[in-house]
């Protein structure tokens, strides 16, 4: 039985990616029915799920190197894979960029010539400026002659996501293409891609397991389970993990206090808890709670900034007015308590700090919290 | 040293080999990416002349090259002679017999291209014929060599085939081979011994190309 949803009678915008696919697949769980049904606009929209789930399976489904079992693939209203119309077009006409999690370098060419590879069919002027203005973008200039068993992986992930990019795709399928690549690299690599899609406005679908790079993304995310689309929506409504601590993960926090939520800014990902008898409000992350629900928020001495004077122009949503109630000096570490309105925080200091700040018992401070440096956890 | 005899089986074999490349690749081609359910029984049938009697495999090489059959009336109406015991007889015989040494390395390089290359290849837009001449082609290097090498020094060395479908003509048929067998025959030892030694040494040379291209494969490094 064949049902029609409202997402196939829909109009489709200019570029949007429509997917409704149909297959069994196999992983080391045994068989499952991949059934998913979904719509990526130009922009992120990250697949995430457990290696299994049918990630892989999809975007193979999508690209053409998969056949689904019934569905029907489409982009920008030009039907790809119509199960209903018996229209499956060939992978190579698709025009549809594919970032394989193993790369899939060609081993025999230089970095240049693997980017270059999809230009066959353009001059061989336009073929070198293209080529040159992708290096360029991705900034792996300086390896274009090597091949890629004789550059870095991050390297390497770069001259992978250029050959697709360098073909301008109708879309660009990326599986799990950071997932070797460590942290500062992996946050370069992606601004690089969002740079270049501001430009192109082209659907890309992201894969990855990580919850750490569906937030870094933001955009729309769609959790996969075997097989099946569990929820999908903006990574804060959805992502099933609260950003809760554990009570052993806040253990070793100086400061630790008993919070009350007093209101959800879901739009920004944020939210206001009031911290203490008299009601310090800070700003921190959202978690899934609700107002009025009670947690306790931890913050590392460390993490805290004093300010002698009222600062401003800060990206710091946090500023305390308090008083220094005692200092106190362990090896090269002086602590500092500050009261603000009955909350006492301790603040990590140098001793060179508390010399230029001048700072004594009863001196009025400021204390400049990162919405970042509160960890929440449940009481 | 019969020098016509050791210039016609060079010949002979370099337009074997070259010829076992232009129809060995798409048979290769075939083997390695067919699907169809039955394909064991090509390959089968082109490994054939590995186990078989050079002297069956020639007498119905001859039997299809004569005067009774349609490829030898075909080639009759054609040139006005037949095929049998002439050098093209003899290069369709050494085809055949040559076949398994050409298309079984080929076939077994082109299978080792990782299918993952093959993949991005059509996500880069290139039709299977182009990716099979960009990426399965240059990175099957050391087979297609190896496969060469290889019809090369079995057809300088075969005896049977030669001389069930060319016979033993001087300058037309008559290969090293077969030289030896006639001087070995005429009792002329010292004459044999040399003809023979060159015919070793050209058949270590091939086989040394072939092991030392193979000593060094297209290795892809870990993590790629």
């Amino acid at each position: 039985m064949k049902t029609v949803s409202p997402i196939d009678s829909a109009a489709s915008a200019p570029s949007e990616l429509v997917v409704r696919i149909r297959k069994r697949f196999l992983n080391s769980g045994g068989s499952f029915i991949l059934n998913a049904h979904f719509r990526a606009p130009a922009g992120f929209t990250i697949l995430f799920g457990a290696s299994g789930a049918g990630k892989t399976t999809l975007l193979d489904c999508v690209a053409g190197l998969s056949d689904p079992e019934e569905g029907r693939v489409a982009i920008g209203g030009e039907a790809l894979y119509d199960s209903d119309r018996k229209r499956n077009v060939a992978a190579w006409q698709r025009r549809i960029g594919y970032v394989f999690q193993n790369l899939a370098l060609f081993p025999h060419l230089t970095a240049e010539e693997n980017v270059a590879y999809g230009l066959h069919a353009t001059g061989p002027a336009e073929r070198q400026a293209r080529t040159g203005d992708i290096l360029q973008t991705l900034r792996i200039e300086h390896v274009r002659d090597r091949q890629p068993a004789q550059i870095s992986g991050g390297e390497r992930q770069r001259v992978a996501l250029a050959r697709a990019l360098v073909t301008e795709p109708r879309a660009l399928l990326l599986d799990e293409p950071l997932a070797a690549l460590d942290r500062p690299t992996k946050s370069r690599i992606l601004a690089d891609l969002r740079q270049w899609n501001q430009k192109h406005r082209v659907p890309i679908l992201y894969v990855t397991h990580s919850t750490e790079e569906v937030f870094a993304l933001g955009d729309e995310v769609i959790v996969l389970d075997a097989g099946r689309i569990v929820t999908q929506g903006r990574p804060h409504d959805v992502m099933r993990a609260p950003r809760l601590e554990t009570v052993a993960q806040l253990s070793g926090f100086e400061n630790v206090f008993d919070a009350t939520v007093a209101a959800l800014h879901e739009d920004r990902g944020t939210m206001a808890c009031r911290v203490g008898a008299d009601g310090v409000e800070l700003e921190t992350p959202l978690v899934r709670a609700e107002v009025g629900s009670r947690l306790r928020v931890g913050i590392r001495a460390g993490d805290l900034l004093l300010a002698t004077e009222s600062p401003r122009g800060l990206s710091a949503r946090n500023v305390v007015p308090g008083t220094i109630r005692a200092l106190q000096q362990r090896d090269v570490i002086v602590s500092a308590f500050v009261d603000c309105g009955g909350t006492e925080f301790e603040v990590h200091l140098t001793l060179a700090a508390r010399e230029a700040l001048e700072l004594a018992p009863e001196k009025k401070v400021w204390l400049v919290v990162k919405t970042h440096s509160c960890h929440l956890m449940s009481e | 040293m019969n020098w016509e005899a050791f210039w016609l089986t060079i010949r002979l074999a370099a337009i074997v080999s070259a010829l076992l490349v232009v129809i060995g690749v798409p048979v290769a081609y075939w083997i390695a990416y067919s699907r169809w359910r039955w394909k064991f029984l090509i390959e089968s049938l082109v490994a054939l002349p590995i186990v078989l009697p050079p002297t069956v495999l020639g007498f119905y090489v001859l039997l299809a090259l004569g005067s009774r059959s349609p490829l030898g009336r075909w080639w009759e109406s054609l040139t006005g002679h037949t095929l049998a015991f002439t050098f093209e007889g003899l290069v369709i015989g050494s085809l055949i017999y040559s076949l398994p040494f050409a298309v079984q390395p080929f076939a077994a390089s082109f299978g080792a291209v990782d299918p993952k290359l093959l993949r991005a290849s059509a996500s880069l837009g290139q039709s299977p014929l182009r990716t099979f001449w960009r990426v399965v082609l240059p990175l099957s290097k050391s087979g297609l060599v190896t496969g060469f090498a290889l019809s090369f020094a079995h057809t300088l060395g075969e005896f049977g085939v030669v001389l069930m479908v060319g016979g033993n003509i001087p300058g037309v048929t008559r290969t090293i081979s077969i030289d030896i067998y006639d001087q070995v025959q005429a009792a002329q030892y010292s004459g044999a011994n040399l003809t023979a030694a060159v015919l070793l040494l050209l058949s270590f040379a091939a086989l040394s190309i072939v092991y030392g291209i193979n000593r060094r494969p297209w290795a892809v490094g870990p993590g790629q």
